[in-house]
């Protein structure tokens, strides 16, 4: 692995595969959050024709020369999906689709002429179909080094302005930003990165370098300047790995492998992340299944009591108070008694005191709630969204007006309401 | 049959197996799933190799077709996790089809899976191999399998006319109705599938996926009607594949990449002239009625 990093030419593929990654990461992010992902997609595809017509302009495969072709293409697919949008009834995903496969069939209608009626040397046009990393040589990296400086400078002077314009173009507007310049800009960079990935990545996957960074930064933060940087450092960290990985295997792609890596770094996200991800919401739900059930067992055996005065509960009672299911109810009440909650002796269930009292905390928060649903428009000031709905923890002189209806309506939870006077 | 017929022959009914698709993934703005789907293809061919260590069709035919309905279930998890539609498409069919591109440069480079020829296609080569079958001889392979398909297509689009009508303009009211939504949906990704996986080979992905979306948005902007829009996507699809291929022999170029373009070609002719909802036509309208509106 040492012997390859010290190798120059494998140097000059990292560096250049990183900053690809870094680019289409920051991009790919105002893309994402425009829900113009699958743009992307067909600007790479619509790259093609261009690179093609540029080499029979030109002749040889300079790399400048290409890239422009390949921007222009690019840029004349990117109109053409919006005018279709704009001037039919066309959806966005079929004009998208309809650009990539049509400018791509363009793409190899030329390539395929290119290959049979050209003469010297011009194989390696193909390789921009799937890319290949490998061929990178010092120009096209140098050419990659300033494209990225450029791209990453105007996001960053620009960055508030892209900032509004990505969420709200309407205010943007209002404040005489010269929004359709901005958005032109953005999509002209949007271009850039993606064509710049072309030799790397390819046209068929380039559509994921611009997605899965910024997707994969997404669930890691709510900011934009976070998740700009996050998308960045996750599309540079795709390229190290998919180049130190493809490098030592001969004959293995280093495009393919640069999306898997940026790929499973978005699984990972998906699933571990700590906010968002797929285990914290499914622990959360689990977890506000058992506090719920918790509580209303307690308020149904409170309710019970409150009816009948009797602490003491059958199974067949609980089912009745609680229709919980079975199995669940079980669980509940195991977990109950472990709480010294609840108590149980010869077929019946009963509060323990410490457990009458919590009961009788959660019925009348609960009732608390009922009131305060039913009175919205008198309690929008509570910020109880916030409070976890918790009403028991909302000052006294704020609490006194619930009370007062609770009384109103005789819900004032009843069976430890002599104690509570007497305090 | 010339050899020239043959490869019109199986463009044309590729074309027609893929419009019938299309209309509906169109009318359901769900378009760009068929990309996906014609993209993930590669990876059950190779893995189907991989497992039967043979290329025989029916096995690749399968794994491909599994394939593609795994996309579509895939993209519909990563949707209800919560991921934005486009973005789930994008990252499903890319990562499926880088892995299917390395497993193929690590374990099938020697065969006949050659990464280019699946996107492109090489319709050149479909009347060199012929299976005999039902005591007909002499039939390309590849038009017996893309003419299954267009029957599976056409008898499940008349079965479940009605219920693919409604589900695909007003999909609340077909679920309030009872029409089985989901089965549907992914009835229609099934037969996407397998139309996919049928042409795939004989005109690659690329043309799949024009053939599904082109013809379609074409006859969405020349008529109101559904049954029309089937059958004048039909007949743009065939009209492009004839075109193309007349076009390709004379450029001597890739026959699949010109039909694409024609299909583009004929869309353009569309979004201009439509009758009713072509750009110049709607614009000389406006002019004659502001100038009427003027004299009056």
């Amino acid at each position: 692995m040492l012997d390859l990093l010290a190798n120059p030419n494998t140097q000059w593929v990292l560096v250049g595969t990183m900053l690809l990654g870094i680019t289409s990461g920051v991009l790919g992010s105002f893309a994402l959050l425009r829900r113009q992902s699958l743009l992307g997609d067909a600007m790479s595809h619509a790259a093609l024709p261009g690179i093609c017509i540029a080499f029979i302009i030109v002749g040889s495969k300079e790399m400048l020369p290409l890239i422009i072709g390949a921007g222009i293409t690019a840029y004349i697919g990117t109109y053409l999906i919006q005018a279709f949008v704009k001037h039919s009834r066309i959806k966005t995903d079929t004009a998208i689709g309809l650009v990539l496969s049509v400018f791509f069939g363009i793409g190899i209608v030329l390539l395929t002429y290119i290959n049979r009626n050209a003469t010297g040397n011009q194989s390696g046009l193909n390789e921009f179909i799937f890319g290949q990393a490998a061929a990178m040589v010092r120009s096209d990296v140098n050419l990659f080094v300033i494209a990225a400086i450029a791209l990453l400078t105007i996001t960053f002077l620009l960055f508030k302005e892209l900032k509004i314009i990505t969420f709200d173009r309407e205010f943007a507007q209002g404040l005489g930003l010269p929004t359709v310049f901005i958005n032109g800009l953005l999509m002209t960079m949007i271009v850039a990165s993606v064509v710049i990935g072309l030799q790397a990545v390819g046209v068929v996957l380039m559509a994921a370098m611009l997605i899965a960074p910024a997707i994969t930064a997404k669930y890691w933060t709510d900011r934009l300047d976070v998740m700009v940087i996050l998308s960045g450092v996750v599309g540079g960290l795709s390229g190290l790995l998919g180049t130190l990985i493809s490098a030592p295997i001969s004959g293995m792609p280093t495009g393919p492998l640069i999306i898997v890596s940026s790929c499973s770094l978005f699984f990972l996200s998906l699933i571990f992340a700590p906010k968002k991800g797929l285990l914290t919401k499914a622990i959360r739900l689990m977890r506000l299944r058992k506090s719920t059930s918790q509580n209303q067992v307690m308020q149904g055996m409170y309710e019970f009591i409150e009816e009948t005065g009797r602490n003491n509960l059958t199974l067949d009672d609980l089912t009745r108070v609680q229709p919980l299911s079975g199995l669940r109810l079980q669980q509940t009440i195991k977990r109950l008694q472990k709480r010294n909650w609840l108590q149980s002796s010869t077929q019946t269930y009963q509060f323990t005191d410490k457990g009458i009292k919590e009961a009788h905390q959660i019925t009348l928060n609960q009732r608390m709630l009922q009131m305060y649903s039913m009175h919205e428009m008198q309690f929008a000031h509570l910020p109880m969204e916030k409070n976890n709905w918790d009403f028991l923890s909302l000052p006294n002189s704020e609490q006194q007006p619930l009370f007062k209806l609770l009384s109103k309506h005789e819900l004032f939870p009843s069976v430890l309401q002599e104690r509570t006077e007497d305090q | 049959m010339t050899y020239t017929m043959w490869i019109i022959l199986t463009a044309s009914l590729v074309s027609v197996a893929c419009s019938i698709v299309g209309v509906l993934l169109v009318l359901r703005k769900m378009a760009m799933i068929s990309d996906a789907i014609s993209h993930t293809v590669l990876l059950g061919l190779v893995s189907a190799f991989l497992i039967t260590q043979s290329l025989d069709g029916l096995a690749m035919f399968i794994g491909a077709a599994i394939a593609g309905i795994l996309t579509a279930v895939f993209i519909q998890l990563l949707n209800s996790a919560g991921v934005q539609a486009d973005a789930a498409i994008g990252i499903v069919f890319t990562f499926l089809f880088a892995i299917g591109v390395i497993l193929v440069s690590m374990f099938a480079r020697d065969v006949h899976l050659d990464v280019e020829h699946s996107i492109m296609g090489e319709l050149a080569f479909i009347p060199w191999t012929t299976v005999d079958w039902l005591g007909i001889e002499g039939v390309p392979q590849a038009v017996w399998m893309i003419s299954i398909v267009l029957v599976i297509n056409i008898i499940l689009l008349f079965v479940f006319y009605k219920e693919f009508k409604l589900s695909s303009f007003d999909p609340h009211l077909a679920a309030a109705l009872g029409i089985p939504v989901v089965f549907l949906h992914y009835l229609l990704m099934g037969m996407t599938s397998i139309t996919a996986v049928a042409s795939f080979d004989a005109v690659g992905a690329i043309l799949v996926v024009a053939m599904i979306i082109a013809p379609p948005a074409t006859a969405y902007l020349l008529t109101e009607q559904l049954g029309k829009m089937f059958i004048y996507s039909a007949i743009i699809a065939v009209l492009s594949a004839i075109s193309g291929y007349y076009f390709a022999a004379i450029l001597d170029t890739n026959i699949a990449g010109m039909m694409a373009t024609m299909t583009g070609l004929f869309f353009l002719l569309a979004f201009l002239f439509s009758p009713t909802h072509g750009v110049v036509i709607k614009k000389i309208r406006n002019r004659f009625t502001t100038y009427s509106n003027d004299e009056a």
